[in-house]
């Protein structure tokens, strides 16, 4: 009956009556998700509109929509920086370097793990590598921190019981990036295991059996059956990450930085940061932010266009 | 099984082999440096520093813990944190619900516009300096809904939130509820959220082990020292080097204080992590589930 009396409407009928049948219907709901939808345009939606401070000399009294028009000045004034190139470098660097060293980590675990018949043995390591997660950045830096002390710190002490010498390893640019990536890895690669190891859960169990009946080995069988089934989830992950390549742990390196490792662990995160909070530069540092995303934005475009055309697979 | 057993060829055992060895540098790589941190904090600082402290607690002492005990900083950012995690979690938790619930059902008229606006937040935010003039002009610099109001709803959750609902309540329940003259609201509490127990657990780890953890937003829109949550405690006297003057002890320039401060560091990471570590494998059944969720695609 409903659909006769419909498809008599025009569509903005059709239109109005769908909203007034659920406005009426799930009128309680509307209620319920009302702050919600407050919550979100205040604390979401407004600093996007304050990141127009960007294009302005903002000063706080005038506020974003009396402050003077610049333009691009803070971004030109941020690409001819002395130290522009050193900073856009280092965080391409570590980004880059962490997602080729860490990313295959948890698909290896995974893999791993799905060939541990034992189950309570499995169940161990995934709780053992699941727990540095857990973990705050701050404790995590405080634990390198401790483990690198020069003189007392766990390496230096095994390393002069060998007869070598104490080496102040959170002071020297050279190791920075190294010491960031490998705790990244020790941290994270439990926890990102869990969504493939849940992808792997949702194999056929008879294209093993299949497999094994047409004489693949287990090895085989992994090639040819594992790895195919969690590639979808991987390349998902992979396209997640270059939409973030640009955002390199920021507290970490916020809490890994010092005077002596700056060449190094100045990455535009903590450049925002320096310049925006401590210097009080508002408009330059939500440029320089700006920038940032643009470019995290514009990653997450490419590859997912890429990943679209060459597999099929897609964030949207 | 057993058929297979017999027939697993030597290539398959030594795939195991590798498998094996693999699993279990893994559980050693991850497991050393925590066991290390126990054992360290348990022991002798002289012990610490002359190497001989690898694997188990030599001489063992509390003094590191009994001066952690003594730390009114340490203290005072425990409370802190206990309080703001417990008010964050409920308050992202009703909120998440809040949303996840209504945009879950079908005819909801403007769930799409509503997905849509979490969505962008996914990929795009104001950045620190308009999020920072925003907690200043709402007059909540330096006070606890700094912490708490920002990060209320995360995208992320609410997408494995509302997949769960789609896909683990049966639509039936809620329109027969419906038809029986049960409001929405009443469906939602009565019967939805009891069977939600695995997904709520899930955002239970999610937003808690955030709320304890979180500790730049601390650093940028508190500035009382009596309002600094654990982070904030924990870096002053992990990273700072200001830590001796707050472990408790009055005197600093004493060699005994110095040396207590290396092994105090440990005992400090092992009493500002125990929450989180010991919370986690009661939940972690429910992680797969929620991982499971969350991966397919918003």
């Amino acid at each position: 009956m409903q659909h006769t009396a419909m498809g008599s409407r025009t569509p903005f009928q059709r239109f109005a009556y769908s909203w007034k049948r659920s406005l009426l219907k799930y009128w309680d709901l509307y209620l319920l998700i009302l702050p919600v939808i407050v919550w979100l345009l205040i604390f979401k939606y407004r600093p996007m509109y304050g990141t127009i401070i960007a294009f302005e000399d903002f000063s706080p009294s005038r506020g974003v929509l009396g402050s003077k028009w610049v333009g691009f000045k803070h971004f030109e004034r941020f690409f001819n920086a002395y130290n522009f190139e050193d900073i856009l470098m280092n965080t391409v660097k570590l980004s880059v370097f962490q997602l080729i060293f860490s990313f295959p980590m948890p698909i290896l675990l995974a893999l791993v793990l799905n060939e541990i018949r034992n189950k309570r043995y499995k169940k161990l390591v995934q709780t053992v590598t699941y727990a540095p997660f857990f973990l705050s950045t701050v404790v995590m830096v405080g634990l390198i921190d401790a483990f690198l002390y020069p003189e007392t710190g766990l390496l230096n002490v095994l390393v002069m019981k060998l007869g070598g010498s104490s080496v102040n390893y959170m002071a020297k640019e050279e190791y920075f990036r190294p010491i960031f990536i490998i705790s990244h890895i020790w941290k994270g690669t439990g926890w990102s295991s869990i969504i493939y190891m849940s992808a792997l859960t949702s194999i056929d169990p008879q294209l093993y059996e299949a497999a094994r009946i047409d004489g693949a080995n287990r090895f085989q069988s992994m090639l040819h059956v594992t790895i195919p089934a969690i590639l979808p989830t991987a390349i998902i992950m992979l396209i997640r990450d270059c939409g973030n390549i640009m955002d390199v742990g920021f507290e970490k390196a916020f809490l890994m930085q010092n005077d002596l490792n700056m060449g190094a662990s100045e990455v535009i995160s903590t450049y925002v940061y320096k310049v925006g909070m401590v210097n009080s530069q508002y408009s330059y540092s939500t440029a320089v932010n700006l920038f940032n995303s643009v470019i995290n934005l514009a990653m997450l475009l490419v590859v997912n266009k890429i990943s679209k055309t060459v597999s099929e697979t897609s964030l949207w | 099984m057993k058929a297979n057993r017999i027939r697993s060829s030597r290539e398959d055992r030594a795939f195991s082999f590798v498998a094996y060895t693999l699993a279990t540098i893994a559980l050693v790589v991850t497991l050393y440096p925590l066991i290390y941190c126990v054992s360290a904090s348990f022991s002798d600082p002289m012990e610490v520093v002359r190497g001989n402290v690898l694997l188990f607690p030599k001489k063992a002492t509390l003094l590191a813990y009994q001066a952690v005990a003594k730390n009114q900083s340490m203290f005072t950012g425990y409370a802190n944190t206990i309080f703001y995690t417990l008010i964050g979690t409920s308050l992202n938790l009703i909120m998440t619900i809040a949303a996840a619930y209504p945009i879950s059902k079908r005819d909801f008229r403007g769930r799409n516009a509503i997905t849509v606006l979490f969505t962008i937040t996914m990929f795009f935010s104001g950045g620190m300096v308009p999020n920072f003039l925003l907690i200043r002009d709402l007059g909540m610099y330096d006070s606890i809904w700094s912490l708490i109001l920002p990060g209320c709803v995360s995208a992320w959750n609410l997408v494995i939130m509302r997949t769960y609902f789609q896909t683990a309540i049966p639509e039936e329940i809620c329109e027969s509820a419906y038809m029986d003259g049960c409001s929405n609201l009443k469906t939602l509490i009565r019967i939805v959220l009891p069977l939600s127990a695995p997904i709520i657990a899930v955002m239970v780890i999610f937003y808690g082990v955030g709320h304890w953890n979180s500790y730049f937003n601390a650093l940028l829109y508190l500035r009382s020292r009596a309002k600094y949550p654990l982070s904030l405690v924990l870096r002053e006297i992990l990273l700072q080097g200001v830590g001796q003057e707050k472990t408790g002890a009055e005197v600093i320039d004493s060699v005994a204080d110095l040396l207590l401060f290396e092994t105090l560091k440990y005992a400090v990471i092992i009493v500002s992590s125990v929450p989180m570590l010991l919370l986690y494998p009661a939940l972690q059944r429910y992680f797969v589930k929620g991982a499971m969720v969350g991966s397919l695609k918003g």
